[in-house]
């Protein structure tokens, strides 16, 4: 437990950087993939083709293969961001292309009549979405909402092969000084397992708040 | 998902509803080409279009390179299917059971490994375990911790499909006489499996993103042999976006495959409320990573 105990301010650290990449990335895939989602079902072409392609393109790319790019690649063709930007930029974009298909998912649950009501009412297409689509389509967006959440956390381990400072990568740091090599590892995973199971018992709360609240 | 129900947020446009998309239309096409153009602007500006950091992968030796790196992530992917596959199975059994204790278990591997990063445990596996004197070969460094969590994702893929069998098929073969050993394996488990055979080869598609990092534990699949060559050659940029376009269209033609497996055995199945359901499998996670 030692080493555990001496290097807590360390260890706490990467816990930090770890909550930061999660919450930043979160936030920026909720931007990206609503206004997506929003291209996806709008009735301009274009903007559909770059919503279905950024889409296929994210979804099916690993999320290591586009740190790499980004985090070493970009500075390669003259756009330099600090190492941790570049990993949360690229959080945020490749969790963007899921939260895109969790939102459009929960559009296509409103059931059709409530659109065409919005419509006969007079509503155009940015205030239908606004007061009578996206209301009832968040309650069914909760749970994958909830998944890609739990996704970014443990996706935000992976900025640690490319050598962003955060839990994972002072795990294994502190790993190769010491010889207690099993607490700490028991340690970092049960503050992922901890993370994890708050953000799902956060989604349970959320999810009855908002289907309470109809 | 079809792009059907979505067209029902606007009526058919009238002379003002067309003029209003067409100028939108223009917008977005100027947009999308003004963030392409600046794009390839930086690419030109810091030299990365030059002919020859491009035409230098019609080199076969490089090529070669890295068809070796794609052998090697197939050959990663594939292993880690087969073992993972059955254990899954078997995972979902033992949630399934009526042993409280193997339930309980079973749940809290579940939990367990749907919780963690697979990176971490890969560290486990590279840089714990051999002091202790568990040194596997570099191969199986990867695939053990793959493995280790896409069992738990598994078992939740198979536990939907075991419960999305109609009830109808267990109590036929119970009056049939056949006990509960039996039912599950000749009656129930052949066809859930059936069930979310799509959303098995879906999982194929994470099990090929969680070969990537065979780049953390030096397997030279198509990520580390992409790395040795771009350490080799300086055309970083070049190789990443040739690799990364390999990976895209693997999984995108697997995401097709299961698109087209899902309609055609969804044609076959008998019970269709049993298809809605595995279609999209309750309290399946939409892995992520």
């Amino acid at each position: 437990m030692g080493v555990v105990t001496d290097n807590l301010g360390f260890l706490l650290g990467g816990l930090l950087v770890t909550l930061e990449l999660t919450v930043l990335g979160f936030a920026g895939a909720l931007v990206i993939g609503t206004v997506l989602a929003v291209f996806r079902v709008s009735p301009i072409p274009p903007l559909r083709w770059v919503g279905a392609v950024y889409v296929e393109v994210l979804r099916n790319m690993p999320l290591l293969t586009l740190l790499v790019l980004v985090v070493f690649g970009l500075p390669d063709i003259g756009i330099r961001f600090s190492l941790f930007t570049s990993a949360a930029i690229c959080m945020a974009v490749f969790a963007g292309a899921f939260v895109c298909e969790a939102v459009r998912g929960g559009i296509n649950t409103v059931p059709v009549g409530q659109a065409e009501a919005a419509r006969s009412l007079g509503f155009t297409f940015t205030q239908s979405l606004r007061y009578v689509i996206l209301p009832p389509a968040f309650r069914t967006m909760v749970q994958p909402l909830v998944n890609i959440f739990i996704g970014v956390v443990l996706g935000s381990s992976l900025a640690s092969a490319v050598g962003v400072s955060e839990l994972t990568n002072r795990t294994q740091v502190l790993n190769l000084q010491s010889a207690e090599a099993v607490v700490l590892f028991l340690v970092s995973g049960a503050i992922y397992l901890v993370i994890a199971l708050l953000g799902g018992a956060a989604g349970g709360v959320l999810e009855r708040r908002v289907s309470g609240g109809r | 998902m079809t792009t059907v129900p979505t067209r029902v947020l606007f009526d058919e446009p009238g002379p003002r509803g067309r003029a209003r998309i067409r100028l939108f239309t223009v917008v977005g096409v100027l947009l999308v080409g003004a963030v392409f153009g600046l794009a390839l602007y930086q690419f030109y500006k810091s030299g990365q279009l030059g002919r020859s950091r491009w035409l230098a992968f019609a080199e076969p030796a490089y090529l070669r390179f890295l068809w070796e790196g794609l052998t090697g992530t197939v050959i990663a992917t594939v292993l880690a299917a087969l073992f993972s596959f059955p254990l899954g199975v078997v995972l979902a059994l033992g949630r399934l059971s009526r042993n409280g204790l193997l339930r309980r278990v079973s749940t809290w591997y579940i939990e367990l490994f749907r919780s963690i990063p697979l990176l971490l445990l890969i560290y486990v596996f590279l840089l714990a375990l051999p002091r202790y004197g568990i040194n596997l070969p570099i191969l199986w460094k990867l695939v053990v911790p793959i493995v280790l969590v896409n069992v738990a994702v598994l078992a939740e893929i198979f536990r939907a499909g075991i419960l999305a069998v109609d009830r109808g098929q267990a109590e036929a073969a119970a009056a049939l006489g056949l006990r509960e050993g039996p039912a599950m394996r000749a009656v129930i488990l052949p066809q859930a499996i059936r069930l979310v055979v799509p959303t098995l080869v879906t999982q194929l598609v994470a099990l090929l993103k969680d070969s990537t990092l065979g780049y953390v534990v030096s397997y030279p699949e198509l990520m580390k042999q992409a790395n040795n060559l771009a350490n080799y050659t300086n055309l970083l940029v070049q190789t990443y976006i040739i690799v990364a376009a390999v990976y895209v269209v693997l999984n995108l033609l697997l995401s097709r495959f299961a698109v087209w497996l899902e309609r055609r055995l969804g044609s076959r199945t008998s019970s269709r409320a049993a298809r809605g359901k595995a279609a999209e499998p309750e309290g399946v996670p939409q892995t992520m990573a």
